[in-house]
């Protein structure tokens, strides 16, 4: 047993947000609550002092991409785990773009076997939506829901055929399965590199314009329409997509959505003087945009924060801009970049958390994300207040590719539990420049 | 010591340069001219000095102009034309740069067929580097030379309109004069059909037209640019006898523009194309081939500048040391 005293409790499934205890049994939540111990926690528990600090459920991050098995020099299952766990990520749904694909149950069944070796964060799986990722054929959902993939989607491409999409859809509807779409159409994105715009023409850079992502979405609302399936999109990163997601929860369609923090926190001027970093897929929009997304998230329409964790090695991305490889690291600034939101006023600390703990886990089906009697002990610590500056160097991650490099946050893990073991604890001073 | 106006060892582009820099920079290219049109063109101040022409993308005409520049100056000078073929083999640009560099180069001219490029080569060493080019983002010696066409043919750049006329969207020589100009006073018009026209390019500070007639009207200057037909034809225009007919310049559209307005390309031309051979070859008019002139002498003093800068610099550094 491990009593967790002195600590502000915070539980977005029930909104208490008060100072309190936790005591913990094996790998559960044995007890929660203000005043549980009245001074005086079981003799048999060890203590844990929480000096105050926040005490959350461990996040769900439900956006990272594995490099595991195909490209482990830019991340291992090992690498990704412990930085998830130095990000407070105690739960983390991976993407099928491995090599090879995600997209039978044997490939399936190999990372979930090699996740549990690591004894770290909880590794689940989407399946891909066609096989091997082409857009052609149906993947076999039916059967990879079998072998525990949480959810369907061809990864870093959208499914951009508009039968095929049709067929995923109607055909995922009838086990009730979700669909995740990156919502990009390709024939606009084409080779583009970043978001077209003033910054694109000075740069002279070929452009993904944020259309791309609009007429995605708008058509995939009617193809939502049309099957009745659930459909979630990945990482929206424009004003209009908030607005077309919005209509649609309106109208009753099963929609949901999430956005990473590069597009809350960033805007395209970000890419500076052709910052590799800085390319992303969906690329970073104009400040328009950025505080659409802001205000997304505020007024829940965006209902989770994911880290859409990318990780590249340098050959990857020491390249020219536009030959070089999409996406930045993610996991290890998710909480810290994620509270800005609630350094800024815009969300309170309670929604923030949420949109990283108990909106994920619900959406996926997972039995996480909430500080409930005998729900699985999975626990972040952490200071909101402490401040650090981001650098790249320091990630244990094997890819250091942050578009946050240097900037200075508030925030900072200090305790990861899962199953009721500690995982991680972070010493409240590294990382500080 | 470094030069005190101009005291960079790179020119990687025009956007940023104040106009003091660009107004030194044509002020030290001017006197080359007269010299290469004399008897004595070679001067030794580059003299001992290796420049390395670094190109990734094929030319003909800017590298000469860069070898004849340095061979003036009495540098050796290495022609390095680096294929699609080195880049099968594996080496990336940052393993070239390297590789150079360790060699001890004291001028690289590098073109590239990615924007970008030459900055973060120029990241990796330490002699003296010149943009010939980067994909769509600039061609700075280009834009000098433009200017420096202008500037003696019309005392002074402030208050000219110059209108640019077609692939504005894929054109580094575009960009470089955009910023040039406007930073000397000139007013930028742009005239191209819509598709070659990229987003936000008003915030650039020119005036965007898409009617020839409308957008000639007054100018000093018309600057065309070269269309690249295998690439465009099709996609973003339907066919040449299409541009020409709306965006080539032939003597009824050039009439719009002031009597005396003068007709520049930075070549090589395409006949029929973009520009009708009646105009590109009026004597009165055209400057085309005085713009290749110019361009060795601006080469001459930009070569001759940075290397000085970067000699400087690295002589305080060791003295530093």
């Amino acid at each position: 047993m491990v009593a967790y005293t002195n600590a502000r409790l915070l539980d977005p499934a029930t909104g208490m947000d008060c100072h309190g205890e936790l005591l913990t049994d094996g790998e559960t939540i044995s007890a929660v609550g203000a005043n549980l111990f009245n001074g005086n926690p079981p003799d048999d528990a060890v203590v844990v002092n929480a000096g105050g600090l926040c005490l959350a459920p461990g996040l769900v991050d439900m956006r990272v991409q594995l490099r595991e098995p195909g490209e482990e020099h830019k991340e291992s299952l090992r690498s990704a785990a412990e930085a998830a766990v130095a990000g407070g990520v105690t739960s983390m749904a991976c993407l099928p773009n491995t090599q090879p694909v995600l997209d039978d149950e044997a490939t399936l069944e190999f990372v979930a076997r090699r996740a549990r070796l690591q004894a770290l964060t909880k590794v689940y799986a989407y399946g891909a939506a066609t096989k091997g990722l082409e857009g052609k054929e149906l993947a076999e959902l039916g059967l990879l829901a079998e072998a525990g993939a949480l959810g369907f989607t061809d990864g870093a491409v959208a499914v951009a055929n508009a039968q095929v999409m049709r067929r995923v859809l109607s055909y995922a509807a009838t086990f009730d399965l979700i669909v995740l779409q990156h919502p990009e159409d390709p024939s606009l994105a084409g080779d583009g590199a970043m978001n077209s715009g003033e910054m694109a023409t000075r740069l002279g850079l070929p452009t993904i314009p944020r259309e791309a992502e609009i007429i995605m979405l708008e058509r995939d609302m009617r193809l939502v329409e049309m099957t009745g399936a659930r459909y979630h999109a990945s990482h929206i990163s424009t004003s209009d997509s908030v607005d077309i997601i919005a209509r649609a929860k309106e109208k009753g369609l099963r929609v949901t959505c999430d956005t990473a923090p590069f597009y809350s926190a960033l805007n395209e001027l970000s890419v500076g003087d052709y910052r590799t970093f800085a390319k992303l897929s969906p690329p970073l929009r104009a400040e328009d945009d950025r505080l659409a997304i802001v205000e997304g998230l505020k007024c829940g329409v965006i209902d989770v924060i994911a880290s859409d964790h990318s990780p590249q090695d340098q050959d990857s991305k020491r390249l020219p801009f536009a030959q070089a490889a999409f996406g930045g690291s993610g996991l290890e600034t998710l909480l810290a970049v994620s509270l800005e939101l609630f350094h800024n006023g815009e969300l309170s600390l309670l929604d923030v958390i949420g949109k990283l703990t108990h909106a994920p886990a619900n959406l996926l089906g997972l039995d996480a994300g909430q500080l409930r009697v005998g729900a699985p002990a999975d626990l972040v610590m952490f200071d909101p207040d402490i401040g650090w500056k981001i650098v790249g160097d320091y990630f244990l991650s094997k890819s250091k590719n942050t578009p946050f490099d240097g900037r200075p946050v508030q925030g900072k893990v200090i305790r990861t539990v899962i199953d009721g073991r500690t995982v991680f604890e972070g010493k409240p001073h590294a990382h500080a420049a | 010591m470094s030069d005190p106006i101009f005291p960079h060892r790179q020119l990687l582009g025009i956007e940023g340069l104040s106009p003091l820099e660009i107004n030194r920079l044509l002020d030290l290219s001017d006197p080359y001219v007269s010299i290469n049109r004399g008897p004595e063109k070679v001067s030794g101040s580059l003299q001992g000095r290796t420049v390395v022409n670094l190109f990734f993308e094929n030319s003909t005409r800017t590298r000469t102009s860069f070898e004849l520049a340095a061979l003036r100056l009495e540098a050796n000078v290495i022609n390095m034309q680096v294929g699609s073929s080195s880049v099968a083999k594996g080496e990336t640009l940052i393993d070239t740069a390297v590789t150079l560099n360790a060699m001890h180069p004291d001028v690289l001219v590098v073109r590239h067929p990615q924007s970008g490029a030459v900055k973060l080569l120029s990241e990796k060493v330490r002699c003296a580097v010149v943009n010939g080019g980067d994909g769509s983002h600039e061609h700075p010696t280009q834009a000098l030379l433009d200017a420096l066409t202008i500037r003696r043919r019309r005392e002074k750049i402030e208050g000219l309109k110059i209108a640019i006329c077609g692939d504005v969207a894929h054109s580094r020589v575009a960009r470089s004069n955009f910023y040039l100009l406007q930073t000397l006073g000139a007013e930028v018009r742009v005239i191209a059909p819509r598709t070659l026209i990229p987003s936000g390019l008003e915030r650039l500070g020119v005036k965007v037209f898409t009617d020839m007639r409308e957008g000639l009207k007054d100018c000093d200057i018309v600057m065309m640019l070269r269309v690249q037909i295998e690439r465009m034809s099709g996609s973003y225009f339907p066919s040449m006898r299409e541009y020409f007919r709306f965006f080539g310049l032939d003597r009824e559209k050039l009439s719009l523009a002031k009597p005396d307005a003068l007709i520049m390309h930075p070549g090589p031309m395409n006949r029929g194309v973009e520009i009708d051979s009646d105009v590109a070859d009026d004597f009165e008019r055209s400057v085309i081939r005085e713009q290749v002139e110019l361009g060795v002498a601006v080469r001459m003093a930009v070569l001759e500048l940075l290397a000085g800068n970067a000699i400087a610099e690295s002589a305080t550094t060791k003295a530093a040391v």
